[in-house]
């Protein structure tokens, strides 16, 4: 159990920097989920705190303690990699029990342990048996029972579950997930998969070309992006980018492209670049005879439980999801409209948001 | 006439089977995905098509012609892994010019420029081409093998999970693409994965493989809403399908000899007082949906739902209901009683 906090971290290798001046809180019990494409710096963030990278400069405490420079061993951690490393010639009780023995826990004490982490994993009837044979999810359980079995503070885990077929990937989230809940362990975990961060996380830190650019519960990261980037690395299919015209003022509620008026949230800060971007998420574009978007429908995704369909209109072209049930036609003509509470502004000279109604209860 | 045509092919490995019965005819420009875990016969099927194996029993057209004895290279045919392996010491360009300078063709330079020029747009990698193979991005990298393929206009290509070493966002990225790219080309591709989004989004047909046999094929819709058996019913859709005993719900149309239903989690609605009483064990909020996690009498049920509807939290008491047209029933042998 255990906080932990960074303050200004920085990496460099050589004129490299992996990561930038990055500051943030991790809460006693928090799944905490750092997101990003590969290279962004999220795996460098970890492998400092864990104590198998020395910052180039920055702090990090755990438990109001700087462990900056402690070695790896000392900062009571279990870090879990994406390749589980079991000992093959060992069987599943034994792979359990060997942190213990490294740490001279008594046989008792490691018997009861062992047997209290197989239960939890749900393990128990294949103690006996070797690591060889097992299926890859029971390695995955054995491999995680012994990250559990020292009670460390913190658990760190960098894609743990990427090289999975994707069925096998869905249960092991819902297994770590479950896990979490029971013995609520403070997580930092790594992802570049969107999905994963927003289901698993407390709170996700969306990370881009080695800086932290957001961090948030996963739907105010999802509903409230605060750059252009999060905004399109999170959510699938992308949200949908629009150029309009510029030049708004503070307290207008409606954009302008060509003849087409669409209302937005009443925005809270002047702009004076001549054009800004627009985002609306597919599945705020409804097909509504009352709207003033029109377009042809050019495709039709099925993907079971809902369909996605993209329509050429006179703001370019659109993706849009609807529920499967729904009849769209490819080739049909077409009247949209988008839910006007959900838009967002970006400025295009930096991306950012533009202030607004919709951000109004969070600290942008 | 089919691209390639399959009849009862078998093969195994030693003991092991691999491909048992197998038939599946694919016409010009259909887009097939072959969908199974890891080791139900995906690649092999492949790897028999390419000429990389030589099947035990049936036959293989290519074309029209019987070609169980032709050689790799007479079949026509383009194999891309999942590894894209590039030259590294070319060029993009070169890379893609690669197979078009091959003794076996005699195309002009300017025939080959113009080639590579039409497909390099096609994929958005026209910016890179002087640029060094090795010095690209994951999904750049993969583009280019794909131009690579494109440019030969081969009869067919075999697609062994080309997306599956690339991260989500590219993924998501060059599925698209391929997709786009392969309506505009009408090409015939051949494509395996074990990621049910992949299947549903690209196919034009689905092949559920299991332990080398083919067990169902047709369109997406028609797989998830008819599917063969409780097999078939679990590998799309995520969540999963629910599958429970019979003693569940009570509906007036389940034929007799029902054993299991199954019900999507899009077809469990959440209600405050109408049908069974349901305990909130977990909620993931994906943005556009939220995926609840209930337990009803100990069965874990996933609902689906759209994320504006959702004021329930965890631990709350909830009632369930599943409307009847959209439940599926199996019998005794898991098999879908078709009730049409």
């Amino acid at each position: 159990m255990a906080d932990i906090e960074i303050k200004n971290l920085c990496k460099m290798y050589d004129d490299f920097t992996a990561v930038k001046d990055s500051s943030f809180k991790i809460k006693n019990g928090e799944f905490f989920v750092m997101l990003g494409p590969s290279g962004c710096g999220k795996t460098t963030t970890l492998r400092m705190i864990a104590g198998l990278e020395i910052p180039t400069s920055g702090q990090i405490f755990i438990d109001d303690k700087d462990v900056t420079f402690l070695r790896a061993s000392q900062r009571d951690i279990a870090f879990v990699f994406q390749m589980f490393a079991l000992y093959s010639h060992m069987n599943v009780e034994k792979n359990l029990s060997f942190p213990l023995k490294m740490q001279h826990v008594k046989r008792k004490e490691i018997k009861e342990r062992v047997l209290e982490v197989a239960k939890i994993l749900r393990i128990e009837q294949i103690l006996k048996k070797s690591v060889n044979g097992l299926s890859s999810g029971d390695r995955q359980r054995v491999a995680l029972g012994r990250a559990l079995i020292r009670k460390p503070k913190v658990f760190l885990m960098d894609e743990p579950l990427g090289a999975l077929d994707a069925k096998f990937r869905d249960l092991m989230t819902k297994e770590l997930l479950l896990l979490h809940k029971r013995i609520n362990a403070t997580t930092i975990y790594v992802t570049h998969d969107q999905m994963e961060a927003m289901s698993m996380a407390d709170r996700i830190c969306v990370m881009n070309q080695s800086e932290v650019l957001q961090i948030g519960k996963p739907l105010d990261i999802y509903r409230k992006p605060t750059t252009r980037f999060v905004a399109g690395f999170v959510g699938s299919p992308e949200m949908n980018f629009i150029t309009m015209n510029g030049h708004l003022k503070k307290g207008q509620s409606e954009v302008i492209f060509k003849d087409l008026r669409i209302s937005v949230p009443k925005i809270h800060e002047d702009v004076s670049e001549d054009k800004v971007i627009l985002g609306v998420r597919p599945e705020n574009i409804k097909i509504d005879k009352n709207g003033n978007i029109s377009g042809k429908v050019i495709s039709v995704e099925y993907l079971g439980s809902r369909q996605l369909f993209m329509v050429e209109t006179q703001l370019g072209l659109l993706t849009a999801r609807a529920h499967s049930k729904e009849d769209i036609q490819n080739g049909s003509n077409v009247v949209l409209s988008f839910k006007t509470e959900t838009l967002i502004l970006f400025n295009p000279k930096n991306d950012k948001a533009i202030k607004s109604d919709l951000y109004e209860d969070s600290d942008v | 006439m089919y691209k390639v045509s399959l009849k009862n092919i078998s093969k195994n490995f030693g003991k092991q089977t691999a491909v048992i019965d197998l038939s599946l005819d694919i016409g010009n420009g259909e887009f097939i995905v072959l969908l199974g875990p890891t080791g139900a016969g995906k690649t092999t099927t492949l790897r028999l098509i390419a000429g990389l194996e030589k099947p035990d029993s049936g036959e293989i057209e290519i074309n029209g012609s019987f070609a169980n004895d032709m050689s790799p290279a007479e079949r026509n045919v383009c194999f891309i892994f999942q590894q894209y392996s590039l030259y590294p010491h070319y060029s993009v360009y070169d890379n893609i010019a690669f197979p078009l300078r091959s003794p076996t063709h005699n195309f002009t330079e300017e025939e080959i420029n113009t080639r590579i020029l039409e497909v390099a747009k096609m994929l958005k990698i026209d910016h890179k081409l002087k640029n060094k193979a090795t010095l690209l991005s994951g999904g750049e990298m993969q583009r280019v093998a794909i131009a690579r393929a494109l440019v030969r206009q081969p009869l067919i290509f075999l697609m062994d999970e080309p997306l599956s070493s690339l991260d989500a966002k590219m993924r998501d990225e060059l599925r698209f693409e391929l997709k786009r790219i392969q309506q505009e080309l009408g090409a015939t591709i051949l494509y395996v994965t074990h990621d049910q989004t992949e299947a549903m989004t690209l196919a034009d047909r689905i092949g559920i493989l299991q332990e080398g046999r083919l067990i169902q094929t047709g369109t997406p819709r028609e797989i998830y809403e008819k599917p063969l058996n409780i097999y078939v019913a679990k590998i799309l859709g995520s969540p999963g399908i629910n599958i429970l005993p019979t003693v569940f719900f009570n509906y007036k149309s389940m034929p007799e000899k029902t054993r299991y239903i199954g019900i999507r989690p899009e077809n469990i609605k959440i209600n405050k007082e109408e049908g069974m009483e349901a305990e909130v064990l977990n909620i993931e909020c994906l943005g556009a949906e939220t995926i609840a996690l209930l337990n009803v009498d100990d069965n874990m049920i996933y609902s689906l739902l759209d994320s504006k509807d959702i004021d329930i939290k965890e631990n709350d008491i909830v009632h369930i209901t599943a409307e009847e047209k959209n439940i599926l029933f199996f019998d005794k042998n898991k098999n879908l009683i078709n009730n049409t």
